[in-house]
């Protein structure tokens, strides 16, 4: 009987606490969705804001793989320009000789202005569905490898093969299949189709849809980021976060259970690439630096390693100093108030670099902790010494 | 059936059919062997016990029957299935499940998670039903938050300790949590690694208690590890000693006892 008033205390309480939490991401939601109309259709907040929202996406994705399962990923870059180049592919004339000898083009699901033009033009959504079945496959292949290895071992694996995308990106243009080539280099593929959701999108006189779109990608990703971390695979990522040993010992499959958490963060990052890669027209190899995986990856810390909240706001904060505050307000600062010979944009990543040592030194768990990662790093807890044959 | 049948030494006549058979097992780290050419068998519902000295080699064994480490040599079979290359997800699928010498819980996870991960195993959500959470998926999780819960009970942990993180738990606590943590899977056979390490007499004798209770309604088989010699001696049916790796002495607790190479390793030889 105790056991059953117990249980039942429980489930309201957790109800409670779940509509209380709903409720607030609601009201955040609807004062997000209205925002644009503080702005004009073409104002620099809102480019700042669509930016903010494709790294909320990013930030999110990368969280499953480095806050939850704990595998530090430096390489997510990779995913970024996977769907990147989902949406070139899918979304451009890039493909135009492919198809019927340039006569026509594929069209599945676009109207408007795109449904005339040559090559293979797909609706947004199916290409995002592609961007992200390609990069949930890259996800598990990069997963692989670094299954054998731990900790930092993982980071440098990872880390090459952020560099490895960012180089065939680049030389792309010379990796010829039939009369085509990959990429296309340092030249960018442009123009890329805008979204036909509900209106066409045209970035020329109104950003406002592309930040909605943004915003129903965020509120998407946020329910599978919760969903996922109450559930069996995420109660199966901190078990291996904390102990590998004792989880596989537990009957958690290790290869199987990090290799989703690879796939599923991969997927969220190419669906954000096809994303901004419609918003920013235009696709060539210089977007993918490795700096881009840092940035991701500081917005998760600065917000809390595996705090859902935490990463939004962290995304938030640096996506306003990268794209706002450094190249607009603190532009010509050095040479100001200092004379020096140099602008903020060029030491932006001396900056973050900056903030995060402060961050380390003040608040190490993030802005917004999670609970699990405060008592880890408080009580000393969740490094466990390595077994030796757990393998593949 | 693709199993394997491995074939170790008959076991004892008249005992119940081996539900764990080890043959020939070595274990070599570098330059030293652990393990040396173990054989070995566990009776059906039967409470068995490993002891050694320090150093005998007793967990590396326990390591290589739950599968986190491939022995150099020799096999080992499951319920007739050879285990040897098992990986130890797989081990506790069939039916094995362990605890730790040194407590290892998912410290900041509380009593309950921890006994929800031991239902790995034994559940099925994936990341579409996860995420999606149809009424099957809800089913599920509910079915086994009950079964956490009365797993934790069996094992005697209080209800008040059940949302508890696990750290914050007293030390008999945390050795009940590993019991449950290991029982939840269901498990044919329970690997028991030091389970009185730091217990007072009361509390092993309570233990031991639990070990028939376990045996006699759940049927399941036991093996540990133990030092205490009261416990070893009061629970199990069947001892064996290893000694630098290599099996001493085995059989029944008065047998082994008065045979003079365990008095020997035990004790040092008498000059």
């Amino acid at each position: 009987m105790a056991a059953l008033t117990g249980m039942r205390d429980a489930f309201a309480d957790f109800r409670r606490r779940r509509w209380s939490g709903l409720a607030m991401a609601g009201a955040l939601f609807v004062i997000a969705w209205f925002l644009p109309y503080f702005y004009g259709p073409l104002d620099s907040t809102l480019d700042t804001a669509i930016y903010a929202v494709a790294y909320i996406v990013f930030a999110l994705g990368l969280n499953i793989v480095v806050g939850f399962a704990g595998l530090l990923d430096l390489g997510y870059v990779a995913f970024y320009a996977i769907g990147a180049y989902a949406i070139a592919w899918f979304g451009s004339d890039w493909f135009t000789e492919a198809i019927n000898g340039g006569k026509s083009g594929v069209h599945v699901g676009v109207s408007g202005q795109a449904a005339n033009l040559l090559g293979i033009h797909l609706n947004f959504v199916l290409i995002v569905i592609a961007a992200m079945i390609f990069a949930s496959i890259a996800g598990a292949i990069i997963g692989l490898p670094t299954l054998r290895l731990r900790g930092d071992y993982i980071a440098i694996v990872t880390l090459a093969f952020g560099e490895i995308a960012g180089t065939v990106a680049l030389n792309g243009d010379a990796i010829h299949i039939g009369k085509f080539t990959l990429t296309n280099g340092q030249q960018a593929i442009s123009p890329i189709d805008q979204p036909n959701l509900i209106t066409q999108f045209d970035n020329a006189f109104n950003l406002r849809p592309y930040y909605w779109l943004g915003l129903v990608m965020i509120a998407i990703v946020l329910v599978v980021n919760f969903a996922l971390r109450d559930s069996r695979l995420g109660r199966a990522w901190i078990a291996i976060r904390e102990d590998e040993v004792a989880a596989a010992s537990m009957g958690v499959p290790l290869v199987r259970t990090k290799l989703l958490s690879y796939s599923i963060g991969a997927a969220l990052g190419g669906s954000a690439g096809a994303f901004l890669g419609t918003y920013t027209q235009a696709i060539d190899s210089n977007q993918f630096q490795f700096s881009f995986s840092i940035l991701i990856l500081a917005m998760v810390i600065l917000g809390g390693l595996g705090s859902i909240w935490g990463t939004v706001v962290g995304a938030i904060i640096l996506a306003v100093i990268d794209r706002k505050l450094i190249p607009d307000t603190l532009h010509t600062a050095p040479h100001d108030l200092f004379g020096l010979n140099f602008t903020s944009s060029e030491i932006s990543f001396g900056i973050f670099g900056f903030l995060l040592v402060v961050m380390m030194l003040a608040r190490p768990e993030g802005l917004i902790p999670e609970r699990r990662r405060k008592l880890e790093l408080t009580e000393g807890l969740g490094t466990d010494e390595s077994l030796y044959e757990v393998s593949a | 059936m693709e199993a394997t049948a491995v074939t170790a030494q008959a076991p004892p006549a008249g005992s119940a059919p081996a539900i764990l058979e080890a043959a020939g097992v070595s274990k070599i780290f570098g330059g030293l062997v652990a393990v040396d050419d173990v054989s070995f068998s566990i009776p059906e519902r039967s409470i068995v016990s490993i002891i050694g000295p320090n150093g005998a080699g007793k967990t590396t064994f326990f390591n290589m029957l739950t599968g986190l480490y491939k022995p150099s040599f020799g096999k080992i079979a499951f319920q007739q299935r050879d285990i040897t290359q098992s990986r130890p997800d797989q081990i506790v699928a069939m039916g094995m499940a362990r605890t730790f010498q040194n407590i290892r819980l998912f410290a900041t996870m509380s009593a309950l998670e921890n006994v929800l991960v031991g239902l790995h195993s034994r559940t099925s959500a994936g990341v579409f039903r996860s995420i999606l959470r149809p009424p099957s998926q809800r089913r599920e999780e509910r079915e086994s938050r009950e079964k956490a819960r009365e797993t934790l009970s069996y094992v005697g942990l209080r209800e008040q300790h059940f949302d508890e993180i696990s750290i914050n738990l007293s030390y008999g606590d945390q050795r009940r949590l590993e019991v449950a943590r290991a029982l939840a899977s269901d498990p044919k056979l329970l690997l028991l690694d030091e389970p009185t390490a730091g217990m007072n007499p009361a509390e092993s004798a309570r233990l031991t208690e639990f070990m028939h209770k376990l045996r006699d309604e759940r049927g399941v088989t036991i093996l540990l590890i133990e030092h205490d010699m009261k416990v070893v001696m009061g629970v199990s049916e069947r001892i064996t000693v290893l000694d630098h790796g290599e099996k001493i002495a085995e059989g029944s607790p008065e047998k082994v006892r008065s045979n003079p190479r365990v008095i020997e390793a035990y004790l040092g030889k008498q000059s």
